[in-house]
Parts: structure tokens; C-alpha cells; sequence
């Protein structure tokens, strides 16, 4: 499941003759998905939310990367956001000092990040659950407060490049080829689905078999040879390296960096969207990246303030830690799925058991996170199951 | 050849292991015990889980407890749990891969050695699928093959029958008696089940409280008296 993601329970199984044309629909599906973000949002949408279009694809990259230490290895890191804003602070510095070329500071941004988000990561190795998030967010809360303190460059001179003028202030350059917001929408669009990439190249490999391992049972891991401190540190490492290209993409895209663009609390508004698109498939990266960059987007255009949000936020947290363990991601689709079995139902289709054992083992609610993720896993692995049965007869 | 001398395992005030001293020759051996006797402690000892207070262990002429416990894995001490530990949500071939890629037997011979693990204990499920989506029994038999891909040399089995009606109980043994032939390893298997242990190990050790009060061939052991008063000595304070 892990390795299917969402697609998992749903495309199983009506006739499983079938799986080998389907395994090449998918990826079909994901580069027309690609194109039509691409070429026809900017095409139909106005600026506004062309720029909101730029900031969704950077948060899917900080999502993605929480998505990896909270789904696949089972860490909660309340850092990001400090993450995220060390690598905006490392690309501005390196974008005003030196005429690289941004991609590769993107890459260098990345790199440093990773650097200082393994340390960050570091507690990682000996504690879990609520100390490990405590620590983060401690953590966290200390690098914005230095960040704070020491200013971001804003194209002054000296190491942290301050210009303490508010008038005249440079902006942080852009690559040449995404001069215009469009354009760096498209940039920022292609190095996220690049950082999907990169994620899923892992999940899929030894290093995701190993994160599974951990996160079922550490134990286990170990009794198989997984040197496990190696593994989490990898896991923060990596989450540290695709943050860190999202900061560079954002110094970029915002072009004037503010140490007040970078809250503590971001970090916990960022877990709850990670948890509320869903943990255990990459995907739900994409769904807390719009939860949080295209609400808030549409609720100012139409007035209406997005404080609203984080009270939308703790009832959507609520909701999916009871009902739907593995988020939207796999909530939406299996209840559309679902209303499309009673509408057939309705129209006089002989498959009502399916319908009966699917929402049973899917309607469980369970109040505590740990039960809740063996939940998700019972119930997505008895939806195919289920889906079987009603197939075959 | 396991040889264990005076190993002693303090929780604080508690002493699960005092003072064992044992040696585990060759082919399937078992080691038995009323509840908290201490063997799954010492399973645990040579996992590297539990860091004894003083002894040794060598296997093969190997210091055991002198390796971390991920490099005890790789070189060739495998395990199963007493609650099952297959990972649910990799599939039945990710699950064995698992431990082949974290030994040191060659990446060259892995889908071979995997699948071969796989027939070896008779495990028909479909080697793709998840392994949430398996029954008890073949949950348990990945986790056995996941012990025994690649070339282990010492096998524990944790209870491997725990919870499993008598037929695939018979299956299970018939695969224990088979490991040492197939990967060379010393296997020793803790289990209440008298009667798979009889069938499935020619020598068998008793620990009681942290101490081993017995060893042998398994039908002596059975027999001897300080085992039949420990077990029935638990069981009249259980009642």
C-alpha cells in the first residue's frame, strides 16, 4: 500500500487481467495531470491565483517532506517551517553573493539544508512521539528566533546581507528563463514534480522497505540487519534536502524574504494539512499544499479572512484522525467510489454487499492517532478485499 | 556451535537470566521454560536488545555480544517475535527482500534466494501481495522466511506456533525440522507447545526462573524431574 499509495485500493481489483494496461494509465494520467497544471491553469486562471498556483507547488515540496518522517518512518517533526525558512535564508544569501545559476543554488539550498535539517534531526535518533515533536518545535521556535534576531539578507552587504533601509530594497533574482509569475509558477511546478520524484524513487526502494520496517516495528528492523539510526537520519535528510529546495523556490517566488513570513506555529499548521491530506501516500502532499495555500487564497478573494482556516483546520485534523485515518487523499475518492456503487445500486445493480462490508470496515472511528493508523491500514486493506468479493460474484 | 557461559540479565531488582550457561551444538534445538523463565530475555541478549550485566555468547567462534545489533542481523543471527512482526504493509516479497538486502548475500542471487525462501515454507500466497491482507498462518510463515533468506547462521523462533490451530502447527514444524538443512543455521526454538518441540528438536534446554535447570535430549529433558516440578509447580501457583 505504501508503495501503490491512493490509487492502491481503488484500482485494484475489478479484474486483476487487467493490472498490466492500468499500470501504464497511471503515469499517462500524471503527465497529462502535468501538462494540463502546466499550460491550462495559467491559461485560465488570473495572476491571483497563478501566484497561488507557485505557492500550492512549494508547500507540496515542505508537505512532501513532512509526509516522509510522519507516513513512511513514523517521525513527527513540529520544525519545518524553521526548515523551510533556513533554506530561503541559505538560496537569498546565495542569490544576492554569488551570479549562479539558480537551479544551482536551488541544489545548494538543498544541500545546506540538508546539513542543518539532520540536526534538527538528530533527536530524532533517540526519542519519538511527543518529545521528538516537542524538541522540533523547540527547535524551530529557536531558529526563527535567530533568524529574527540576525535578519534575512535582504540584498545589503555583509554576511546576513541586511539593508536596514525599507526603501530601494533589491529583489532576490530569478532564474532567466522565469523572469515573469507565470513563468516561475511553471519553474516551481517542474521542480516540485522533480522532488516527487525523488521521494517516490525512494519510498519504492530499499530505503522505503526499510522506513516501513521502522515504523511498523523498530525491533523488527533491526532483526532484518536495518541499521535504523541510519535509515531515520536518511528520512530526515532527505525531508530536510526537498524543504530546503522549496525555500530557495520561495525566495524566488516571493522576492522579498521577511523573517515574519516564517511563524513557528506554520510548522504546526503544516502538520495538520500533511495529516489531513494524507500520511501514507505521497499524494496527500498535493492536498495540504492546497489546503493551505489555495483556501486561503480563495477565502481573501472573497473577503472573507482566513483566520477562519486554523478552525477549519482543527475540525478537519479531528475528523480525519476519527474517520478517515488515511486522509483525504483516500477519503474523497473512496467515497465517490462509494455514492457510485449506490447509485448503481439504485439503478438496479445486483452489488450491495461490497457496499455493506466496504463502509464497515471504513466506518470505524478511533480516537487515538496510533490506533488510528492501524485503522487506516485494516480498512484500506479490507476495501480491495471487499471490492473482490463484489467483483467476482 | 552457540556457546553461552555465565550470562546474567538484571532489570533492577529482577533477575531474568542468572548465571546460564549452555551450549547450542548443531540442527534444531529447543529451549523451554514455564512463563518469565527468561527466554525470550535471552532471545533478546542475543538480538542485542538487551545488553547483559556479565557473560558471553559466541557463535562460530564469534564475540556476539561485542556486535551492535543491526550487525548481528547481517551476519547471520535472524528472529521471529512472539507477537508476529511481518511489516503489513510491504508485500510478501518485500517482507523476505528486506532482510536479504540488509545481509550480506549477494544482490545478484536475490530474487532466487527470496522466492526460494519463499517456497521453502510453503507459503502459496502470491508473492506481490500486501502482506496486511494475509491470515495469521501465512503472516507467520513470511516471518520465518524472512529468518531464513539469505545465509543465516543462527535462527531463533520466538513462539512461532503461538496461536495457531494444530494442523498448520504441524506445517510449521515440518518447516523447523528443515532449516538447518537448508541454510546450515543453528536453530532454536522456544515454544509451549510440548509436542512440537519434541517432534521438531533432538536436544532440547529447560531455564526456570533465569536458571537452566536442565538439558539434554528432549526425551530426557521431558522427563526429568526439576522440569516436571517447575512446570507443575507454576501451574499450582497459577491456581
Amino acid at each position: 500500500m505504501a508503495a501503490t499509495g491512493v490509487g492502491g485500493a481503488g484500482r485494484s481489483s475489478l479484474s486483476p487481467g487487467r493490472l498490466q494496461p492500468r499500470a501504464m494509465v497511471r503515469p499517462a494520467v500524471i503527465v497529462g495531470l502535468l501538462a494540463l497544471v502546466l499550460f491550462a491553469i495559467p491559461a485560465l486562471v488570473s495572476l491571483y491565483y497563478v501566484d497561488a498556483g507557485t505557492q500550492v507547488a512549494i508547500y507540496a515540496i515542505v508537505a512532501l517532506g513532512l509526509n516522509v518522517l510522519v507516513g513512511r518512518v513514523g517521525l513527527v517533526s513540529l520544525g519545518q517551517a524553521a526548515v523551510l525558512a533556513m533554506g530561503a535564508w541559505v538560496a537569498a544569501r546565495l542569490l544576492f553573493a554569488t551570479s549562479l545559476p539558480f537551479e544551482v543554488v536551488l541544489l545548494i539550498s538543498g544541500l545546506i539544508t540538508m546539513v542543518l535539517g539532520g540536526l534538527v534531526g538528530l533527536p530524532a535518533l533517540r526519542m519519538s512521539g511527543m518529545y521528538l515533536a516537542l524538541i522540533t518545535l523547540m527547535l524551530a521556535g529557536a531558529i526563527t528566533v535567530a533568524l529574527a534576531t540576525i535578519n534575512f539578507p535582504n540584498g545589503g552587504h555583509g554576511f546576513s546581507g541586511y539593508n536596514g533601509s525599507l526603501l530601494h530594497l533589491p529583489a532576490i533574482r530569478r532564474p532567466g528563463i522565469a523572469q515573469s509569475d507565470t513563468a516561475f509558477y511553471r519553474y516551481s511546478v517542474v521542480f516540485a514534480a522533480l522532488a516527487f520524484v525523488l521521494v517516490l524513487a525512494h519510498v519504492r526502494s530499499r530505503p522505503g522497505r526499510a522506513w516501513a520496517a521502522i515504523r511498523q516495528s523498530e525491533s523488527a528492523a533491526l532483526a532484518a540487519g536495518i541499521n535504523t539510526t541510519m535509515y531515520k537520519m536518511w528520512a530526515f535528510a532527505l525531508a530536510s534536502f526537498v524543504t530546503g529546495v522549496a525555500g530557495a523556490l520561495l525566495a524566488g517566488a516571493d522576492q522579498f524574504l521577511y523573517s515574519i513570513n516564517f511563524q513557528t506555529q506554520d510548522s504546526i499548521t503544516i502538520l495538520a494539512v500533511v495529516l489531513m491530506g494524507g500520511i501514507f501516500s505521497v499524494w496527500g502532499a498535493i492536498v495540504a499544499a492546497l489546503l493551505m495555500q489555495l483556501l486561503p487564497a480563495l477565502l481573501n478573494s472573497w473577503g472573507v479572512s482566513s483566520d477562519w482556516l486554523l478552525i477549519l483546520f482543527g475540525v478537519g485534523v479531528l475528523q480525519v484522525l476519527t474517520t478517515a485515518p488515511a486522509g483525504l487523499v483516500d477519503q474523497v475518492p473512496r467515497d465517490i467510489r462509494r455514492l457510485g456503487r449506490a447509485l448503481r445500486r439504485l439503478g438496479g445493480g445486483g452489488r450491495a454487499p461490497a457496499t455493506v462490508d466496504t463502509s464497515a470496515s471504513s466506518g470505524d472511528a478511533s480516537a487515538t492517532p496510533d490506533a488510528a493508523r492501524e485503522d487506516s491500514e485494516a480498512a484500506t486493506v479490507a476495501a480491495p478485499d471487499s471490492e473482490r468479493a463484489g467483483g467476482s460474484s | 556451535m552457540i556457546e553461552v557461559s555465565d550470562l546474567t540479565v538484571r532489570f533492577g531488582g529482577v533477575t531474568p537470566l542468572d548465571a546460564m550457561s549452555v551450549k547450542f551444538e548443531q540442527g534444531t534445538c529447543g529451549l523451554i521454560g514455564p512463563n518469565g523463565a527468561g527466554k525470550t530475555t535471552f532471545f533478546n541478549v542475543l538480538s542485542g536488545f538487551v545488553k547483559p550485566a556479565s557473560g558471553q555468547v559466541t557463535a562460530f567462534g564469534e564475540d556476539l555480544l561485542k556486535m551492535a545489533h543491526f550487525r548481528r542481523a547481517r551476519w547471520g543471527v535472524r528472529r521471529t517475535f512472539q507477537t508476529e512482526q511481518a511489516i503489513e504493509e510491504l508485500s510478501v516479497y518485500d517482507n523476505v527482500a528486506l532482510a536479504h538486502e540488509h545481509s550480506k548475500a549477494p544482490s545478484s542471487s536475490r530474487r532466487e534466494d527470496v522466492l526460494g525462501a519463499i517456497s521453502f515454507v510453503g507459503l502459496e500466497a502470491d508473492p506481490q501481495a500486501q502482506v496486511g491482507t494475509l491470515g495469521a498462518r501465512d503472516r507467520r510463515l513470511v516471518e520465518v522466511a524472512r529468518a531464513v533468506v539469505g545465509k543465516p547462521r543462527v535462527v531463533l523462533l520466538d513462539e512461532p506456533a503461538a496461536g495457531l490451530p494444530d494442523e498448520e502447527t504441524a506445517h510449521l514444524g515440518d518447516v523447523i525440522k528443515r532449516i538447518p538443512e537448508h541454510s546450515d543455521a543453528i536453530v532454536i526454538l522456544v515454544d509451549h507447545d510440548m509436542s512440537l518441540v519434541s517432534s521438531c528438536c533432538s536436544v532440547t534446554a529447560v531455564l526456570d526462573f533465569g536458571r537452566l535447570i536442565a538439558s539434554g535430549q528432549t526425551a530426557d529433558v521431558l522427563r526429568d524431574e526439576n522440569v516436571v516440578r517447575a512446570y507443575l509447580g507454576t501451574q499450582a501457583l497459577d491456581e
